[in-house]
């Protein structure tokens, strides 16, 4: 998976810095909160919402657990309706056999659905070092692409982004903005369409990525709102799609429960405007699917951590996840941010460099992410799980291991205590070190002249 | 009834008084409060940062000393949580923890303790009595029932404040970041007091609200239960 | 080794002795509901789409009537007519389309296309800035699983709730991006 460049610290860092945007934090907040209270009135009007997440989680693990038997029952479905299967050991592997796809219509254009996978792989800038151009279509991932940023939210990848922001970004990287575009969101909007309008109806070949596959049918599934999706599923000529091996449910009957998790957790709708299923090639369009693993079967190797693997990509963990709201989604370094992308990137990468082995300690486990999951990850149990994994820093290590000798014995605890006590007084306003962060805002709570233990033992013997 | 109490290591070095308030308002209702003195920590702390083997070591050594008794009650739905969520996780057999107002709404059937305390007063429910512990309104239905206490909701009061053990340490700007808001929260409601069923939360908060010279208190709910 | 070969052997090693996993389906299949051709159009109107409910037989007079001066495309199978008539292949030019549906969905508002006779393929219902849907009342399921239940996956499905939309700026909806900016449903009762 591609680093974001320009975000080589690890989250303590890049967080540190974006908190101090006040704009990127009013943007986010305003964001964050719109949808979820969206989301809980759309979940809150389903009385079976606990069962369908029972359901969906269920579903998942099952597909998990027989992954192998459904990629293969997949495959044969695509290919009996006139696919093309391509598999992808990882990034290098997928961006190779997409540019040779590509490449083989002779074409130099591309357009492209908003898919994480591709982000993920860093396809458009593989095919561009080929003399390939992509061009994002989805208005948000089209800003991204214009203000040659990078995406900060999993469903609104532009949610940093404010409308005079967009406005500038168009007046500035679009050829063919109005000179008077407003900065209202519908003038936007409308510009986006006539710009793009055009490239839809000249381009011979679209990437996507897919929502869920069945693998009983062969069917792909993409969900979205604005009909770029259409628009680049239906009208050029290849189709290429770009799935994670993960996204596969086994039955067509499975759908009836995600198409009614994923939209009212993603945008907090009760349907999603557009939904499009195909199954292989489809009204005279070459169809390649690619199946991508790129670290999934390492993440599917870990009993606890596999879990992750039931995501749905629907962002309700971001929308609740203090920290997210004040972080923003490029903190996370990563084209998975939040609490998903705490857990699934260091997965995924591993967690070799700081960034990575930072972002299981990038949330105090306040736990809203599992409440509003639909799949029923438990976030915080994988966090705590790899922070097991994590490499810990020197001095750490070190606290860590008195504080264990001494907590491990009462009377050792007794004493630290009683010596606490003694020296109540000197205990300084700022702490040194470490410490320090936690005097740079806040005060230290007076050290009371006894314990509990010693107030316990004084008054029972009395 | 036979009750141990679990003060938890934070109460018990920095937080007497809650520990204080715990016997006294459990006995006041009739209950027989032991201390097991070989109690220390629930590994709470090493394990979420990531020390599972000293962690486990201290959840061991918790669940000999608290074994064979009828119940357990710890003043702080943090390390209540530990216990009955993670230890299973950890092959730790748990003993029976409840958090205080678990304790006094579901066990002992109580919501009038019969406290005084003529202040207005607004609450916070705690990422992990909310959330880990499903404690719902118990704690302020406690509350309602204290004479002479007012009562004020708390805007966003189901977001966490920032502490998260560790993690107010390791990323100390998003942590100063949510407590502020938490604090601005705490102040519009124009409390005197700030309670929560979590002296780390309040430790977080307090310390806060005491850097900015607010004036606002913070106190354990055992705290305000116990107030005559 | 090949690519597919090793992913495979890798997903076999991975899940190696993990448990067996029951799919509990205690959700509702049916959503029962008193009137469901006014929720349905309940829920349609939610997502600023035009609605109408009308007995059949009022259904071509009012198909007249919000299709005039309107360049519109008729897919083959449908039966109802409209003044000006356009070929498929003006498409880019045409202002409008004329379809039915397969299914609808009175819980969501949705209408599912599945390219059939009366709606042609799916470029038609998304190129035109304008979609009139004609869904008779007996296509109308309550909800989400019994639509899909009556669907054919071999088939091209387009669900369509309401007309093309965005949040994608301060999250606010902005409706018409690239598919129809208007939506206008037809229930034939």
């Amino acid at each position: 998976m591609s680093v974001f460049i320009g975000m080589p610290g690890d989250f303590p860092a890049n967080s540190a810095k974006a908190v101090q945007n006040s704009q990127l934090r009013f943007n986010l907040r305003k964001a964050t909160h719109t949808i979820r209270g969206k989301r809980a009135t759309v979940v809150g009007e389903l009385p079976d919402w606990a069962e369908l997440r029972a359901a969906g989680k269920a579903i998942k693990d099952h597909t998990l657990r027989h992954l192998d038997r459904y990629l293969v029952q997949l495959e044969e479905a695509v290919q009996r309706a006139g696919g093309q299967v391509h598999w992808a050991r990882d990034a290098a592997e997928a961006n190779r056999i997409v540019t040779d796809l590509v490449r083989q219509t002779g074409e130099t254009e591309v357009v492209k659905v908003k898919s994480m996978a591709t982000q993920e792989i860093g396809l458009n800038e593989h095919l561009a070092e080929h003399g390939i151009t992509a061009y994002e279509t989805d208005l948000a991932e089209l800003i991204v692409q214009l203000g040659d940023d990078f995406p900060s939210h999993i469903l609104v990848p532009a949610i940093h982004r404010n409308r005079s922001e967009i406005r500038e970004i168009f007046l500035a990287k679009m050829g063919d903005a109005p000179a008077d575009l407003t900065d209202e969101p519908a003038a936007l909007a409308e510009a986006a369409r006539l710009h793009l309008r055009e490239r839809f109806l000249r381009s011979k070949v679209a990437i996507s990525g897919a929502n869920f596959m069945i693998a009983e049918t062969g069917t792909c599934v993409v969900l979205e709102s604005e009909g770029n999706g259409r628009m680049c599923l239906t009208l050029p000529e290849t189709l290429i799609s770009v799935v994670g091996i993960e996204k596969l449910l086994p039955t067509w009957r499975d759908l009836e429960v995600f198409l009614q998790l994923l939209p009212r957790s993603s945008t907090g709708e009760r349907m999603n405007p557009y939904t499009s299923t195909w199954t292989g090639s489809t009204e005279g369009q070459t169809f390649h699917l690619v199946l991508l693993d790129n670290g999934r079967t390492n993440v599917l190797a870990d009993e606890v951590g596999r879990q992750a693997l039931r995501c749905i990509r629907c962002s309700a963990c971001l929308n609740v996840c203090p920290v997210y709201e004040r972080a923003g989604g490029h903190a996370y370094g990563s084209v998975y941010p939040g609490p998903i992308g705490a857990i699934l990137t260091p997965q995924l990468r591993g967690l070799g460099s700081d960034l990575d082995a930072s972002l299981p300690y990038a949330s105090t486990l306040c736990g809203a992410c599992f409440e509003v999951c639909p799949v029923a990850i438990d976030i915080p149990e994988v966090l705590v799980d790899l922070r097991a994994k994590v490499a810990h820093p020197r001095a750490e290590r070190a606290g860590m291991r008195v504080a264990g000798w001494v907590l491990a014995k009462e009377v050792r605890l007794a004493k630290a205590q009683r010596l606490a006590s003694r020296f109540r007084k000197l205990v300084p306003k700022r702490l040194p070190g470490p410490l320090s962060a936690w005097t740079d805002t806040r005060d230290l709570p007076d050290i009371p002249k006894e314990s509990f233990r010693e107030w316990w033992a004084r008054n029972e013997r009395a | 009834m036979r009750v141990a109490l679990f003060i938890t290591c934070v109460n018990d070095t920095l937080f007497p008084d809650t520990g204080k308030a715990v016997v006294s308002l459990l006995r006041r209702l009739g209950c027989d409060v032991d201390f097991p003195q070989a109690q220390t920590c629930c590994g709470q702390m090493h394990v979420n940062t990531g020390y599972r083997a000293e962690g486990v070591r201290l959840a061991r050594h918790f669940a000999e000393v608290f074994d064979g008794y009828d119940a357990v009650v710890a003043p702080s739905g943090s390390c209540a949580a530990m216990v009955r969520e993670q230890y299973p996780r950890l092959g730790v057999q748990a003993p029976p923890v409840h958090d205080l107002s678990e304790f006094l709404v579901d066990v002992l059937e109580v919501e009038d303790v019969g406290a005084y305390f003529p202040h207005r007063v607004t609450y916070h429910p705690t990422c992990h009595s909310l959330r880990g512990l499903h404690l719902g309104d118990r704690p302020t239905r406690l509350l309602r029932h204290v004479r002479g206490l007012e009562l004020v909701p708390l805007e966003g009061a189901d977001e966490c404040c920032g502490f998260g053990g560790t993690f107010a340490i390791k990323n100390p700007a998003i942590s100063a970041a949510m407590c502020s808001d938490k604090v601005r929260n705490v102040l519009d409601t124009g409390a005197e007091v700030l309670c929560a069923a979590d002296n780390s939360c309040l430790m977080h908060i307090g310390g806060t609200l005491r850097r900015q010279k607010t004036g606002v208190r913070v106190m354990h709910l055992a705290e305000i239960l116990d107030a005559r | 080794m090949s690519a597919r070969k090793e992913i495979l052997d890798k997903v076999r090693k991975a899940v190696e002795g993990a448990p067996e996993v029951e799919i509990p389906r205690d959700y509702r299949t049916t959503i029962p509901h008193d009137d469901l051709v006014a929720h349905f159009a309940e829920r349609v109107d939610d997502y600023r789409a035009i609605v109408h409910v009308l007995p059949s037989a009022e259904v071509p007079a009012l198909v007249a009537k919000v299709t005039e001066g309107r360049r519109m495309i008729v897919p083959e199978g449908v039966t109802l007519a409209v003044a000006q008539v356009v070929p498929e292949d003006e498409l880019l030019t045409a202002d409008g389309v004329l379809t039915g549906c397969a299914v609808a969905i009175a819980e969501t508002g949705t209408i599912v296309l599945d390219a059939g006779p009366d709606q042609g393929r799916r470029a038609l219902t998304l190129v035109p800035d304008y979609h009139l849907c004609v869904v008779r009342a007996d296509q109308i399921v309550s909800g989400v699983p019994e639509a899909v239940a009556r669907l054919d996956p071999s088939r091209p499905l387009t669900w369509i709730s309401g007309p093309s939309a965005t949040s994608d700026i301060e999250l606010n909806r902005v409706e018409g991006v690239h598919g129809p900016r208007t939506l206008e449903v037809i229930v034939s009762t």
